[in-house]
């Protein structure tokens, strides 16, 4: 772990990275001390500009604080992306094992599924899905997990192929230990670093794509969220830029610091890909 | 056998294996369809305003609604091979030639945007290349790994702030200024002028990966035997750059910018509805307020055979850029 720690920190961006992502987490995890009342609360100050009406960052057309939503937004971009890739990755990680695993006819149906999925337009299939469930974050999260779960499963697939005849895994055989034991407790802890840096990637898109149905009026109308503050000053941007602008910054400050613990988490866990680099 | 014919062989293979492809994306939106609250009828009598339950299923039976599952499937397939994506009752057209309307605008959109990331992305990454591990070097990085965080929405809406409201250099949106009855050339110099922001903006994303890629790709290459021959033969490192270097880590590159159009479509419905970019991404987000399900599914599986046929041109072009590449 300390090692890990090491190599990790080696990487000044990752740690700058994760100092940011600490930083959006802890904003998120006190939003309802900070701004205790309903982000959604409209007041009699509409368009206030930065500063101006005690409004940090300003206020939107019907007064609300955009300080305040951006803040409870934190919750929700980073919660839909992390339940979707947990969930992305559960599928993922199940398709590619059998896959890589069982081989042959198995191997073949599996991957056919995968690659149709992987074919679609993954943001246009994203749309039609939340669309044809109805605005949600149930429905949001669904989407998100249908259209991200290929690539995990490609890249299990792989690892299972890879380690499926090593000695280990000959070894279990002939002590009669059962496929679902051997691929769960046995293959599948030797290939956690590779899942875990695409998992943590993931997060990374999965808020991006939130942000993206959020913005085209397909996140939950009952929930304050970062694209939905932006998709809703769009009409208001020739008069208050500070409504759209301040939400972006936010998602691109996130998104790029979980970019960065990721390549960080990379270079830790695949020390030798890192001396090629 | 000869060349050529293997490849005619290797094409047609291709050509077979995309059918299963687009006959499962095909069955997948006849179950989504289905899924939707409400089927065509529905929306008639909610379009009517009042219908008569006995009217209703009247209507039911006409289309064929009545039938069980399977016999709906094989009527739905038998349609689409027909290219009859239904009726949209919003825009009171079919929603093949709808779609076809509003393919063109998308189309100028995709290539000006296709040319200019894998361009610029093949230059930056070409200068990131060479000069490695300096503070140019890193400069490009960073560009690369912000433009790669972006929301693309968030910039189209910046790029309005700045260019059009701020200073009045772009036009907001749309695709031509209709009331000025341009034609010929200056109407050409008009859609030039309103292709700009949105070109812009759908291309930063890609040029980011482009850029990334073309990086990656040339320091693969340095690291061949072949440039080692090069340089022990007396090779300038200038000519072995641009005239060895180069030529090999184009080849990846340009391949990838084939495999990302299924991005680059989901990014366009996102790009047009910021520009009000009168194509298919523009008319996706109108049927979405309108819900008009039967056209959003209609958009989506033209995007879906597009990716498998731009994949298909991509895989052709790439057996005749590397004849290495084995096509049986």
């Amino acid at each position: 772990m300390s090692d890990f720690w090491k190599r990790f920190s080696r990487n000044r961006q990752a740690v700058l990275g994760l100092i940011i992502l600490c930083v959006v987490i802890f904003v998120a995890a006190i939003a309802n001390f900070i701004f205790p009342t309903d982000p959604f609360l409209y007041s009699k100050f509409p368009l206030s500009a930065p500063g101006e009406n005690g409004f940090l960052l300003g206020s939107d057309s019907i007064g609300r604080d955009v300080a305040s939503g951006i803040a409870h937004g934190a919750k929700t971009s980073l919660l839909i992306g992390l339940i979707a890739t947990l969930a992305a990755v559960f599928i993922g990680v199940i398709f590619g094992a059998f896959a890589g695993y069982y081989g042959g006819i198995v191997d073949d149906i599996l991957m056919r599924i995968t690659e149709v999925f992987q074919t679609i337009p993954s943001f246009v299939f994203a749309i039609l899905l939340v669309a044809i469930m109805k605005p949600s974050i149930e429905s949001v999260v669904i989407a998100i997990t249908v259209v991200s779960w290929p690539a995990v499963a490609r890249l299990v697939r792989g690892e299972f192929l890879g380690l499926k005849n090593r000695e280990f895994v000959q070894a279990c055989h002939t002590l009669g230990m059962s496929d679902v034991r051997i691929m769960l407790a046995e293959i599948l802890p030797n290939c956690l670093s590779p899942i875990i840096v695409i998992g943590s990637l993931m997060v990374a898109t999965a808020i991006l794509i939130e942000s993206g149905l959020a913005f085209l009026g397909l996140g939950d109308p009952n929930v304050m969220s970062w694209g939905f503050i932006i998709s809703d000053g769009r009409s208001m941007l020739r008069v208050a830029w500070w409504i759209c602008t301040f939400p972006g910054i936010a998602i691109l400050i996130t998104v790029l610091a979980i970019n960065l613990v990721g390549e960080g988490l990379n270079d830790a866990l695949n020390p030798r890909l890192r001396e090629r680099n | 056998m000869n060349r050529s014919s293997k490849i005619i062989r290797y094409v047609s293979r291709r050509l077979i294996q995309g059918i299963p492809i687009i006959l499962a994306i095909v069955v997948l939106n006849f179950f989504l369809l289905n899924l939707a609250e409400g089927d065509a009828v529905d929306v008639l009598a909610g379009e009517a305003g009042s219908a008569t339950p006995e009217y209703m299923e009247e209507m039911r039976k006409k289309f064929g609604l009545d039938k069980p599952l399977p016999v709906q499937l094989a009527v739905y397939l038998k349609n689409v091979i027909q290219l009859d994506l239904g009726y949209s009752f919003r825009h009171d057209m079919q929603v093949t030639e709808l779609i076809i309307d509003r393919f063109w605008p998308t189309l100028i959109l995709m290539v000006s945007t296709i040319l200019l990331a894998v361009g610029f992305g093949v230059l930056l990454g070409l200068f990131a290349a060479i000069n490695l591990n300096t503070w140019k070097d890193s400069m490009v990085s960073v560009f690369a790994l912000i433009t790669y965080a972006t929301p693309l929405f968030w910039v189209g809406l910046m790029m309005i702030i700045l260019f059009s409201i701020k200073n009045d250099w772009f036009p907001t949106s749309g695709m031509e200024n209709s009331a000025m009855f341009y034609e010929g050339f200056e109407r050409v110099k008009d859609i030039a002028h309103h292709l700009v922001l949105p070109t812009i903006t759908l291309s930063l994303f890609y040029l980011a990966l482009y850029t990334r890629m073309m990086r990656a790709s040339m320091l693969e290459q340095y690291g061949q035997d072949y440039v080692i021959t090069a340089r022990a033969k007396g090779v300038s490192e200038r000519r072995i750059t641009f005239v060895h270097v180069l030529r090999n880590a184009l080849l990846p590159v340009v391949t990838m910018a084939g495999v990302q159009v299924g991005a680059l479509i989901g990014g366009s419905v996102i790009v047009e509805s910021v520009f009000a970019w009168p194509g298919l991404g523009m008319l996706a987000f109108e049927s979405l307020f309108a819900r008009d399900l039967n056209l959003l599914l209609g958009i989506f599986l033209l995007s879906s055979a597009l990716v498998v046929a731009v994949n298909l041109v991509v895989d052709v072009i790439y057996c005749f850029l590397d004849p290495r590449i084995e096509v049986n």
